[in-house]
Parts: C-alpha cells; sequence; structure tokens
C-alpha cells in the first residue's frame, strides 16, 4: 500500500471503521445465509468491536505511530544539543520570518488585486514619452476636461474611471479649532456602481452625484475610517464636515477592505471628482484614469481612441506654448498612449517600492539559504555522532524509507519551531517596516491582512525549507552501510567534504549579501552627505494657509510679528520649504529666444530669506522690501552656467514667459527640489507680486536660536493666528526633517540590507564554527600524533585550517562574482555610486574573512592545545 | 508478530495459499475453504481472521475490493498483489524447512 493510501487513511478514520464493522457484518449475515444458528455464529465470532479495534490499529497505528515516534525523536534529539538548536531555530526562524514579511509587503503591495468585481478587466492608462521637461517617462496623470472627450470616446467598449491622487487634508466636524487630518480621495460618481461596490451603511456615489462642478457637497467614508474615527456609529449618515470652505454631508460607508486605488495609501473620505477646482482647468494633471473594460470591449480599439483624443488635445495645448524649443516640442507631441493592466491598483509607494522589494526579497532569500546550510551543517554535524545508531537501526531491520522519514521529521520539527518564531517575526515586522515607508507624521498604510495567501506561503515555506535542508541528511542516512558504521565509521572525510562543501555555498551567500548591502548604505551615505548649499541647523519650516486668501502685505506683518518673540533668530516667508520636492519650472530666454532647452526651476522668496537659509551671496545684492514680481530676481550660479555660459549675470536681463526679470544678485548653488536629480539653475524671484495678488499658501522659514528648535514650534503656532485672525499653521517641521524625508526610501533600503547582511555574517560566522569545531573534534587522534611528533602550533594551525580556508576563499571567489551580476539589477537603485564599486567589494570580502577569523580562534586554539597524551591514552 | 491466530503462525501461510488458489474470496469463503480442505481439522478462529487480513493488506500482500453478491449485500472480497506471492513462495520455504527439520527430530530421537 502505497504512502498517500496510508496518509489517506490516517485522515479518513470514520470511513474506515464504518467499513471494517460492515465486513464483519457481512461475515454473520453468510453464515446465517449458510443455515448456521446466528447465536451460535456470534458466540463463535467474539467481540466484535474487540476485533474491529483490532482491525482499525492494524490498518492505522503502524503510521501513525512511527510518525509520532519519529516526532518525539526529533524533539529529545533537538533538546540533546539545547544551544545548537536554539540557535538553529532562531536564525532559521528570524530568516522565515524575514521571509514571509518579504512576501506579505510584495503580497500587499503588488500581487493583490484590489477587492473589485473582475479585478482582471481593470487597466489604466498611461503616457509614455517626454514630458514639457523633456524628461522620457510613464506619466499617469490626466487633466479633467481630457478625462471627459476620452470617456465619451471609449464608451462602447470600456467605462473610464477618474479618481485623484491621495491628499491628505484638514478638516473639522465642529470648530476650526478641531482641526484634524485624513487622506482624501476625489473618485468618478460613478465608480463604485462599475467596481460592483456595496454600501456598508447609507448609499454610495452614483453618476448624479458627479454631474456639476461643486454641485455636489457628498463624501462617502471608507470602513476603516469609520470605524477608526467614529467607532461603526451608523449615526454618522448625515453629519458634515468643513474641508477647503466647503461643507460637506457624509451620505454613506464604503465596503469592508475596499480602502481607495493607492496601495500604500488608505483613503478615509470619497469626495465626487465635481467637488474639486480641477475639474474646469484644462492644464492640472490632476487625476489617474482607470480604464474598466467591457466584457466584450477590446483594449487595443480603446487604446486607439485616447490616442486619438489625446493628439488632438495636445497639438491643440503646444499652440499656446511660448519660448518653447522646437525639438522638446516634437518630442512632446510624440508621446504615446499605453493602457495596461492595474488590477492592483496604482500609487507612488507601489511604484517606488516595487523595485526595493525585489532587491529585498532577494537578500532574504539569500539569508534563509545561510540559514538552512547552517542548520544542514548542524544535522550533518550530528549524524556523524549518529552513524552508530542509523546503523543498528538498519541492522535490526529499518528500511531506507523508515530512516529517511526518521531524519525528515526531524528537520520538520526544527523547520515548524522555527516557523512559529518567523510567524511572530513578520506579525511584527511587516507592519513596521510599512511605517517606515513615508515621513513619521504621516506614515503609509497597507492593508497586511493574514489570510490563506500568507498562511499559504508560510506553510509551502516551512516545507521547502525542511526538505531543503533535511533531505541531505536524510540521505546520508539512508545511506548508512551498518557494517562499516558500526565497525568504527565509514569514511569520515566524505562528511567533512560535504560540511566544507555547504561553507563555500554559505560563504559565496554571505558575500553577495554583503556586497549588495554595502553598495545601498554607500549610496544611502553619499545622498544625504552631500552638500544642500544651506544651513538647516535649527531651521523651521511652518506652513501657513490663509483663509481666505491675503495679499502680500498681510503676510509680511505675519512675518514681522514672529519676528519679536524670543528665540527667533531670523524669520523669512518661501512659496514652500527647500528640498521638500514642491517646483515651479519654466523655460528661459535671453533676449527673445531660447537660452537652452533645460528648464529653469523659480521660487518666490521674501527679503531676508537668502540670509535665514544662510546662502551666500557671490555678487549683487538681496531683494529689498519693494522689489516686486515680475522685476529683479537672483539667479544661483548653475543659472548663470546654463544661459550666461558662466558670465557674472548680475545686471542682465531675461524672459520667463512673458514675464521679463533683470538679474540683481548671484548667489551659490543650493538643492531645490531634491537629492537625487542634480543641481537645478534656479532663479529666485520676489514673493510680493506687483499685482498684490492674494496668495493661499506659503512657509515661513524660523532659524531659531535654540538648538532644539522644535520648542519653539508651540508658541509658534499660537503666534501666526494672533498677528492676524486669518492665518493659521498648518504644518511644522524641522528642515532637518524636510531634508531627511529625502531619502527615506534610500535610508530603509540601507538599514534593512545592513540587518540582513549582519544577520548574514552572524549565520556564516556560525556555520564556519560548526565546521572547523568538527572537524578537531574528529581528527584529535591526527592531530595529537603531530603534537607528539613535534609538530609547531603553527603547523597545527594550518593543518586545521586549510581545507576550510580554501573553502572560503572559493566561496568568496564566487559570491564576488555574483555579487558583481546582482548588483547591475540594483544599479537604478544606486546614488553615485556604480555597481562594480571596488571599495565595496573590498570590505565586504574583509569583512567576510575577519568573521572567519573569528569563528576560526575557539576550534584552532582547541587543537593547538590538544593532550597528546590524554587523547591518545583514551583511544 | 501478534499472536492471535491458533495455527501457531501458520494463518498468513493458509490464507495467502487459499488466496493464490481461489483470488476472489471473502472472509467467510476464506474460513470454510480451509475448514474444507483441511477436512475440519484446522480451524480459524473466526474472530482473529480479520485483523490478520489486514493486517497482511497493510503490509501490502493482499489487496481488497468491495463487491455486490446477487443478494444485494456487500463483501469485501481478497486477492494476492506480487508481493503476496513472494512472501507466499518464501513462507511455503520456510515452513517445509521447519517441518522437514521437525520430522527430522521426530524420527531420530
Amino acid at each position: 500500500m502505497s504512502l498517500w493510501i496510508r496518509l489517506f487513511n490516517v485522515f479518513r478514520n470514520e470511513r474506515l471503521s464504518r467499513e471494517i464493522s460492515e465486513e464483519l457484518e457481512s461475515h454473520l449475515s453468510e453464515a446465517e445465509e449458510r443455515g448456521r444458528d446466528p447465536e451460535e455464529a456470534r458466540r463463535a465470532f467474539g467481540s466484535r468491536l474487540r476485533i474491529a479495534e483490532q482491525s482499525f490499529d492494524m490498518r492505522v497505528l503502524p503510521r501513525l505511530d512511527s510518525l509520532r515516534a519519529d516526532t518525539i525523536f526529533g524533539w529529545r534529539q533537538l533538546r540533546k544539543h539545547k544551544v545548537a538548536s536554539a540557535a538553529a531555530i532562531l536564525s532559521l526562524g528570524l530568516a522565515m520570518g524575514a521571509s514571509i514579511s518579504t512576501f506579505r509587503l510584495i503580497d500587499a503591495l503588488l500581487l493583490r488585486p484590489m477587492p473589485v468585481a473582475n479585478p482582471e478587466r481593470l487597466y489604466a492608462m498611461f503616457t509614455l514619452g517626454y514630458d514639457p521637461g523633456g524628461h522620457f517617462r510613464l506619466g499617469e496623470s490626466n487633466e479633467y476636461p481630457q478625462f471627459q472627450l476620452m470617456r465619451a470616446a471609449v464608451k462602447q467598449d470600456a467605462e473610464l474611471i477618474a479618481a485623484s491622487w491621495g491628499e491628505r487634508i484638514e478638516l473639522t466636524y465642529g470648530s476650526d479649532q478641531e482641526i484634524e487630518k485624513a487622506h482624501r480621495q476625489f473618485v468618478s460618481g460613478w465608480m463604485f456602481e462599475s467596481f460592483g461596490l456595496k454600501p456598508a451603511l447609507g448609499r454610495l456615489f452614483t453618476e448624479s452625484d458627479d454631474e456639476k462642478p461643486h454641485a455636489h457637497p457628498y463624501a462617502v467614508l471608507s470602513y476603516d475610517y469609520w470605524t477608526r474615527r467614529f467607532g461603526q456609529d451608523p449615526k454618522v449618515l448625515g453629519r458634515s464636515f468643513h474641508m477647503d470652505n466647503d461643507l460637506y454631508q457624509i451620505v454613506g460607508v464604503a465596503p469592508q477592505g475596499f480602502t481607495g486605488t493607492e496601495p500604500g495609501t488608505m483613503t478615509d473620505i470619497f469626495l465626487p471628482t465635481m467637488m474639486y477646482a480641477g475639474v474646469t482647468h484644462d492644464d492640472w494633471g490632476w487625476i489617474r484614469t482607470f480604464v474598466y473594460m467591457r466584457p466584450d470591449g477590446s483594449v487595443t480599439a480603446v487604446r486607439d481612441r485616447l490616442q486619438a483624443v489625446f493628439h488632438a488635445v495636445q497639438s491643440e495645448r503646444a499652440k499656446g506654448f511660448v519660448g518653447f524649443p522646437k525639438t522638446r516640442l516634437e518630442k512632446f507631441l510624440s508621446q504615446r498612449i499605453l493602457v495596461l493592466p492595474a488590477s492592483g491598483g496604482l500609487s507612488y509607494i507601489r511604484q517606488e517600492y516595487s523595485q526595493p522589494l525585489k532587491v529585498l526579497a532577494i537578500l532574504v532569500g539569500l539569508v534563509l539559504l545561510i540559514a538552512c546550510v547552517n542548520v544542514a551543517s548542524l544535522l550533518t554535524g550530528q549524524g556523524a555522532a549518529r552513524a552508530r545508531e542509523m546503523a543498528l537501526r538498519v541492522s535490526i531491520g529499518a528500511g531506507r524509507g523508515r530512516l529517511t522519514q526518521l531524519v525528515l521529521v526531524e528537520s520538520t520539527v526544527l523547520a515548524a519551531l522555527a516557523s512559529s518564531v518567523g510567524a511572530l517575526f513578520a506579525w511584527w515586522s511587516a507592519p513596521y517596516v510599512v511605517g517606515h515607508i513615508n515621513p513619521a507624521d504621516d506614515p503609509a498604510r497597507l492593508a497586511l491582512p493574514a489570510d490563506w495567501r500568507i498562511v499559504g506561503f508560510s506553510l509551502a515555506l516551512t516545507i521547502g525549507v525542511a526538505f531543503l535542508f533535511g533531505v541531505f541528511p536524510a540521505l546520508r542516512a539512508s545511506a548508512t552501510q551498518p557494517v562499516s558504521a558500526l565497525k568504527g565509521g565509514d569514511d569520515p572525510s566524505a562528511r567533512r567534504r560535504l560540511m566544507q562543501g555547504l561553507i563555500a555555498a554559505q560563504v559565496g551567500f554571505c558575500c553577495v549579501v554583503l556586497f549588495v548591502a554595502g553598495l545601498l548604505t554607500k549610496s544611502f551615505d553619499r545622498m544625504t552627505n552631500q552638500p544642500t548649499g544651506f544651513s538647516s541647523e535649527r531651521l523651521l519650516a511652518l506652513d501657513v494657509e490663509a483663509r481666505p486668501s491675503q495679499p502680500p502685505i498681510f503676510w509680511n506683518q505675519v512675518l514681522e510679528h514672529l519676528r519679536e518673540p524670543p528665540g527667533v533668530e531670523r524669520v523669512a516667508i518661501a512659496g514652500w520649504p527647500l528640498l521638500s520636492g514642491f517646483g515651479s519650472n519654466g523655460f528661459v530666454s535671453v533676449n527673445g529666444s531660447p537660452a537652452s532647452d533645460r528648464l529653469a526651476y523659480f521660487l518666490n522668496v521674501s527679503p531676508g530669506w537668502l540670509e535665514t537659509m544662510k546662502i551666500p551671496l557671490v555678487d549683487g545684492r538681496d531683494f529689498r522690501p519693494d522689489d516686486v514680481y515680475p522685476g529683479g530676481a537672483i539667479v544661483n550660479e548653475a543659472f548663470a552656467k546654463e544661459y550666461f555660459d558662466g558670465a557674472n549675470p548680475v545686471g542682465r536681463e531675461f524672459e520667463r514667459g512673458k514675464m521679463r526679470l533683470q538679474i540683481v544678485g548671484l548667489v551659490h548653488n543650493a538643492r531645490y527640489r531634491n537629492m537625487r536629480e542634480p543641481i537645478t539653475p534656479t532663479a529666485y524671484i520676489p514673493f510680493r507680486s506687483g499685482s498684490n495678488e492674494p496668495v493661499y499658501n506659503a512657509t515661513l522659514v524660523v532659524r531659531t536660536i535654540s538648538e532644539n528648535p522644535l520648542s519653539l514650534a508651540d508658541m509658534l503656532r499660537r503666534e501666526v493666528p494672533r498677528a492676524r485672525t486669518e492665518f493659521r499653521v498648518s504644518n511644522i517641521r524641522t528642515q532637518a526633517e524636510i531634508n531627511e524625508s529625502q531619502s527615506i526610501r534610500e535610508r530603509l533600503l540601507a538599514n534593512l540590507a545592513l540587518f540582513f547582511a549582519g544577520v548574514a555574517l552572524l549565520l556564516a560566522g556560525m556555520g564556519l564554527y560548526g565546521v572547523l569545531d568538527y572537524s578537531v573534534l574528529q581528527r584529535r587522534r591526527e592531530i595529537a600524533i603531530r603534537i607528539a611528533v613535534g609538530a609547531s602550533a603553527g603547523r597545527i594551525a594550518k593543518t586545521v585550517m586549510s581545507r576550510t580556508s580554501a573553502m572560503v576563499a572559493c566561496g568568496a571567489a564566487f559570491g564576488a562574482g555574483f555579487g558583481l551580476l546582482a548588483a547591475r539589477y540594483v544599479s537604478t537603485l544606486l546614488y553615485e555610486v556604480k555597481p562594480n564599486d571596488p571599495t565595496v567589494l573590498v570590505r565586504s570580502l574583509f569583512a567576510m574573512i575577519v568573521i572567519s577569523s573569528i569563528a576560526s580562534i575557539v576550534p584552532v586554539t582547541r587543537a593547538v592545545t590538544i593532550e597528546p597524551l590524554a587523547v591518545l591514552k583514551v583511544e | 508478530m501478534p499472536k492471535t491466530d491458533s495455527l501457531q503462525g501458520s494463518l498468513d501461510l493458509l490464507v495467502l495459499k487459499i488466496l493464490s488458489r481461489r483470488p476472489g474470496l471473502h472472509g467467510y469463503a476464506i474460513m470454510t475453504a480451509i475448514q474444507e480442505i483441511s477436512s475440519d481439522v484446522l480451524r480459524a478462529e473466526e474472530g482473529s481472521l480479520y485483523p490478520a487480513l489486514h493486517r497482511m493488506e497493510e503490509a501490502g500482500c493482499i489487496r481488497a475490493k468491495w463487491v455486490t453478491k446477487e443478494n444485494g449485500r456487500r463483501a469485501r472480497i481478497y486477492e494476492l498483489t506480487a508481493r503476496g506471492e513472494q512472501q507466499l513462495a518464501s513462507e511455503e520455504e520456510r515452513w517445509h524447512a521447519v517441518t522437514a527439520a521437525v520430522n527430522r527430530v521426530l524420527r531420530m530421537a
């Protein structure tokens, strides 16, 4: 009977019992048919219950029993070597936990479809080509008027759904004093219906909620937000809140599980697209376009129609471009439309983190392999000690299959224990990593359900891992030759050779992990340590809003007011903080003709801003209170280099669109938008405009006297509305925090990679120690003889180390080779670091050598200090 | 090997032999066959036959299937497997060796 049928029998107890009693019953009826007295037959037969039990045991127990016995035996084996087992379980658990955790993240961010009807029919529209800035990219944004044209054009084949970028905004359910924050997303009214979503409470939007601009002040809450904010109170229907000077009414709650269309951000409040000012602007790209195919619709047909509309709109738009280089224009018009599957939704985080997560998965996989190798060599080493036990089992009649089962059950016990450690680790670590994806005040939120996908992965991982490290020892065990083993061991060096091969593999994997981690760390280092061109010390950025928008002159009053409190050194106003990711750009012409096809960046600043930021003036002057826009401009050195061939531009003029500006000052370069791109040509222009146009929001930068600028935060927050009641602070950050948020991804990746590199080193060190220790133990007779005949300590050390160091060297060489190959794959994640950076390579090899030396100190010392007499006497 | 049969360890041999000659018997028929062929000398204890059958089935010497008889009742019938035939051959050999040895002892002593 095959193993499967037996296993099956274990699980079909009830049926088996029924069959047995039916067979016994049929025996008795047979007896009756043949004319025997039923009573006599029954007596002759004996207790049916007892027979049935015996039969049942015959058929089920042997298998169950052996499994149980093997499990108990495996557990005892583990307990016999407490320290080694604990180390194996912990290291394996860590590696497995990391794997499960990585899978959870990848699944949640990249694989899992959104909880909508027929997610496979969901696509999204992209533009591929050059944006006005001349960057080749896959664009996602769309303008609403164009979206409406497109929707009408593809009506037959697909429904188009608009969804804005998720945004964290302020709202209040009561007075202005009770401002809170929530994530909102504007979506097409027909989205819920198209997606087949049913309300958890109240109603969801329909097409009629999204018809006229600014006419549908209704909101649908997400289930998660309803739960967190309102404790699932059904009375939430009909409540209203203020947001953006509008009063919205809550009409319903979306079904559980639907958290918007952006994995990584959970939408709290859904609003109809018509409530966003952008619906009437044909130059505001603020929505993503989802394409929900009809069952019989053709994706190609949809693409072609979208392309036609897109081209017509773009050509029309290009007519309005002023000062636009011709080549740039052609590139701009050659953009293509793509319609790609988007069943999982679209988000910045998904885009930004898909490759890092894959790199992480590879690192984690390598660490898992290292851990498996460790356990395999641990088991092989123990197997040596158990060779006699195995031989004994074979000689008293245990089959090969039985021995294989014994060893595999042992490794499964180990893997199961490790996977429970791993499950704990994964339970904690996946949300921890997600929590570090965005700046601390607005962390990414990702639904991380622990459902059958995760459980299935973990189970498969456990079984896979058990086989991976169990199969070598199991094969060795089943190949035991009783005669040679009982006589004192077969070829002991065969086992050692296997272990040394494993060491080479382990060192190789470890080198790859070290190298990649080294590259990522160096890249992060480069990124954070490069000069910004301004000083972030003791600098606060206050994002301030005015309701309603206020003319610059009142902004100036607020500025003057903030100069007074103690602790404030300097204050100035800018459109937004440097390095916040924001930017405004345009083409620059000199004397009426395009000066370059590179874009210049602009930033509105008040007088004194340069001094507050500590950006040194090279020539010319700072703005004066009477400077207005358009008028004077202060440019950086990159600007002078790009448009004036590096000559001192002070006093010269340039045009931005139709505005003519005169350069009054030249300053040193400072980073503007982000840390990644090269320094941009930048022009600073006066905050005050000539027309005194009201400003809705701006940033007040405050240089404090105190070393901890945040200690002034509360005071400043109170002082702003005191200056003028229309103003309030919406956010306070230190400039240092803003700078750091530029490299969050790099920091996270570098930290995780370093962590895994540490684990890999530790595991490889443990593995090496185990192998050396084993080989010293096994060769102690030989070593004792060598010492007895006068070998020096150095010679002994060399004997012990030679084969193993050759293996380490071999593994390191392979590791370096694979590392160089693998590094090419991460090159897009690197900043100013080449994927074949030699110093990183040397450093990782050096780390490997150091850890190998540390791991060999104890075994080598033990070998050198062997007392020949004692050893040889015992033998 | 559990001592559940009164045939001193030879029940397996008899069952295998009978099934090799007449495949497709159910438990009761095996029992009566042993009785009839041995002219009522050997009698398998009815209760111990089934555990023995199930043990041999588990060991892969015989296999079973359910059939429906003419009277509509279901019966579980057995037949020999390839391993069973090997087992039968070696058991038979062993039996002959043992009986020959026993006979020799009886003659010589």
